[in-house]
């Protein structure tokens, strides 16, 4: 068992053989990946010390304070919040060994091939074809994904995929590791209502993979990518913020600075959204208290559900606050940005994307479907879809 | 802006989940929704027996008290969960009332005053049930009662409204502009009313040359008051999370078992987006009430700013939830025979008990420093005038 202070002195020792002001950035990342210092919680030999997660954060701040880089983990949050979990959980060693280096330090940025046109919180209605060129141990696939964020700076994807149509939905999937480099991938940029190109399209036209990327046993997708999503959704209530934190900060400020704008019915709404918004940070606070104490809440599954709607709300309150100048917006221009980040930004922009909260990572009613079910312990609605084969299904 | 300190501890410790138990089998054994609803209607409402086992057997009544005072030396922490374990049975004892405004009131005079101290034993200790003479709805940050004066020969008169428990005390807690009076039960004209939640009895306080003993001046009766406000206002929304919890609970209970065409109605979408919202809703009225009892507990200094957060909060999730509870049961939750009526009744009431929401809203305006607009409409720049 590592104690906290073998753990401080762990990272002194990596500190002083890869001093982080004479060490390039990648060279020390990947030391400190090969000390066991870039996710504590792993395994020894991949990234890890195989210790409480808890830990991570004395290490992280150790290493803050020595002014060592990080590995940005906003711009490679979908390698390390969903395919690296799902790697450790299902991957060779091979894979394991492969893969999850590169994916910490950021060399090789990661995208999730998950979400189809026909196939959005019906997920597993997915269509995208992979069929077995048995000759070459290769997979062919064919089919498009979309909404895939990072696509264009992508290494690799993380793939869902038919492989056989002639089973229920949920049976014919399997998962995959997928060269985006690969001939016959093809990356689009989406246009989205703030103006700008934040995810993709990606088309899929005979794109081979080896059998070798194939991540758990065919027909068995399914069960892998419920692990990537419950990754996704779990990392929400892990952040710290302060009081007045998050989309609030900047209407607060406004009211403060711009005594002009004030109104008794923005006053009122304000207030609300204020409180409802220090509660939020309470119950996420609370959330955390308990993942540290070893009795993880069920709050988690409903952050998201908040989150979404205080953003939406408070942005609204932001556009109509500002007055005329809530009529304008800073750019249309078509832009590409590596990663999504409401600061900085202006009001209509917030008001604009806070839309894509209740959509995107897990619809809003889906997540209330989830809640409902497994924490309420309601029934299922009736479904008539899950014993039919997939090519009997109506779309 | 008040800075947050260190956070809050928003768990329950061992301490507390173990008086929960102990409240909660009390409860289950003596306080179930057929004996409330029998009793509510007698001249009677509330539950002496109940109450005794409670303040004296658990040693609630004393809670917030200090062991040399004859308490039990716990916190905040404490009171608030078997507060929330009220608010779930709706329980028709005097907890809030006597356990938490009165003891906070006696603390905040002079306990090496004799009279202070005496006092505060016998309240400690469930020996005798004493109550402030304040209007349920008198909220943390609003002005004082001045309906009392006292005469030179040292006895009151004046009159308070809406005094909650009041027929259930031995001794009222008076606030006259000279000073804070202990006044015996058997001093006063009660009036009882007629109150919208039956488990909460109301009553008008007549005093007319009533004799009390004085317990402390009057800046520092006030003081004490206005004190006790802010702790009665933090833990009620431990009771009203209680409450919304029993009614969460026993809806989605109902809605599993009732069967409307062909299909249990918890099934429908359309119930479960709502039960689902109401989780939410709940799960966050316990971080609140949790930081308000921790505030409250440990003294912090954004104490006010956190109880406003939590009453401007968990306020309107009872009522939503009792509401839900109604509504969701069908005609069931609209009959005297089923519970719910209770729990809307406790959450409508104490929807208005210590500062409505909106009143606390007002408080985090000013703790929060977010202005209200200034007395003048702002300057239209251009647009049609009347």
């Amino acid at each position: 068992m590592t104690t906290a202070d073998e753990l401080r002195l762990h990272v002194a020792e990596l500190l002083a053989a890869h001093p982080p002001a004479d060490t390039p950035r990648d060279d020390f990342l990947r030391a400190r990946f090969d000390a066991g210092l870039a996710w504590v919680h792993y395994p020894e030999g991949l990234g890890g010390l195989g210790v409480p997660r808890s830990l991570q954060a004395l290490v992280d701040s150790a290493l803050e304070a020595a002014g060592a880089p990080d590995n940005d983990p906003r711009r490679i949050g979908i390698g390390l919040g969903m395919a690296a979990p799902t790697i450790l959980a299902y991957g060779t060693e091979e894979q394991k060994r492969r893969f999850l280096r590169p994916l910490w330090v950021g060399e090789e940025v990661w995208c999730q091939l998950f979400s189809e046109p026909g196939a959005g919180s019906d997920l597993a209605a997915l269509g995208t074809r992979a069929v077995l060129d048995e000759a070459a141990g290769e997979w062919v696939v064919d089919g498009q994904k979309v909404w895939t964020s990072s696509a264009h700076t992508a290494r690799w994807a993380i793939l869902i995929a038919r492989t056989d149509p002639d089973l229920p939905k949920h049976q014919g999937i399997t998962y995959f590791l997928c060269d985006m480099h690969a001939p016959g991938v093809e990356v689009r940029p989406l246009r989205q209502i703030t103006g700008e190109a934040e995810f993709n399209e990606v088309f899929l036209t005979g794109v081979r993979i080896p059998d070798g990327h194939r991540l758990g046993a065919v027909g068995q997708g399914w069960a892998v990518a419920r692990t990537t999503l419950m990754n996704e959704r779990v990392s929400i209530g892990g952040m710290r913020i302060p009081r007045e934190g998050g989309m609030i900060a900047p209407v607060a400020a406004t009211w403060r600075e711009r005594p002009d704008l004030r109104t008794h019915d923005l006053h009122h709404r304000l207030l609300e959204l204020w409180v409802e918004a220090e509660v939020a940070r309470l119950t996420g606070e609370r959330l955390r208290q308990q993942l540290v104490a070893g009795q993880p809440g069920p709050e988690g599954s409903g952050m998201k559900l908040t989150f979404a709607r205080l953003n939406q709300e408070i942005s609204a309150l932001e556009v109509e606050l500002l007055g005329e100048e809530g009529l304008l917006y800073e750019d249309w221009t078509m832009r590409r940005p590596e990663i999504v980040d409401f600061t900085g930004r202006d009001a209509g922009y917030r008001y604009l994307r806070a839309k894509g909260n209740s959509i995107e990572g897990g619809t809003s009613e889906i997540l209330l479907n989830i809640v409902a079910e497994r924490v309420l312990g309601l029934p299922a609605e009736p479904r008539d879809d899950k014993d039919l084969a997939w090519k009997d299904l109506a779309r | 802006m008040t800075s947050p300190r260190a956070p809050f501890d928003l768990l329950y410790s061992e301490t507390e989940e173990e008086l929960r138990s102990a409240v909660r089998s009390l409860l289950a054994d003596r306080c179930d929704p057929a004996s409330i609803l029998a009793r509510v209607e007698t001249d009677h409402p509330h539950d002496p027996r109940t109450w005794q086992t409670l303040a004296a057997g658990i040693g609630a009544a004393g809670l917030l008290v200090p062991e040399k005072l004859g308490g039990q030396g716990a916190s905040h922490r404490e009171a608030a969960v078997v507060l929330e374990e009220l608010g779930r049975a709706v329980a028709p004892v005097p907890y809030l009332t006597a356990g938490v405004l009165a003891a906070e009131i006696l603390l905040g005079c002079d306990p090496s005053s004799d009279a202070v101290s005496a006092l505060l034993r016998q309240v400690a200790s469930g020996e005798r049930l004493c109550v402030p003479a304040v209007p349920l709805t008198l909220a943390p940050g609003a002005p004082l009662p001045t309906g009392v004066r006292a005469t030179g020969a040292g006895t009151l008169t004046g009159s308070v409204t809406s005094v909650a428990d009041a027929a259930a005390a031995d001794v009222l807690l008076v606030l006259a502009d000279t000073g804070l009076y202990a006044v015996p039960a058997t001093e006063v004209t009660l009036t009882p009313l007629v109150p919208l939640d039956l488990t909460r009895p109301l009553a008008g306080v007549t005093l007319d040359g009533a004799a009390g003993t004085r317990l402390a001046d009057a800046a520092t009766a006030r003081a004490a008051v206005a004190g006790a406000l802010l702790s009665g206002a933090g833990l009620l929304a431990s009771e009203q999370l209680g409450l919304a919890q029993w009614c969460l609970t026993e809806t989605v209970a109902h809605v599993r078992g009732r069967h409307q065409f062909n299909r249990p109605i918890g099934s429908f979408q359309a119930l479960k987006h709502r039960l689902a919202r109401l989780w939410l809703d709940v799960a966050s009225a316990r971080a609140a009430a949790r930081a308000a009892a921790d505030a409250l507990a440990t003294g912090a200094p954004d104490t006010p700013l956190t109880v406003a957060v939590a009453q401007a909060y968990c306020s309107g999730v009872a009522v939503r939830a009792a509401e839900e509870c109604v509504q969701l049961h069908g005609g069931i939750g609209m009959t005297w025979e089923h519970p719910a009526h209770l729990y809307l009744k406790r959450a409508k009431a104490d929807s208005l008990a210590l500062g409505t929401a909106g009143h606390h809203r007002g408080l985090v305006a000013e703790f929060a420093e977010l202005p209200a607009p200034g007395p003048h409409p702002r300057t239209p720049a251009a647009g049609p005038t009347p």
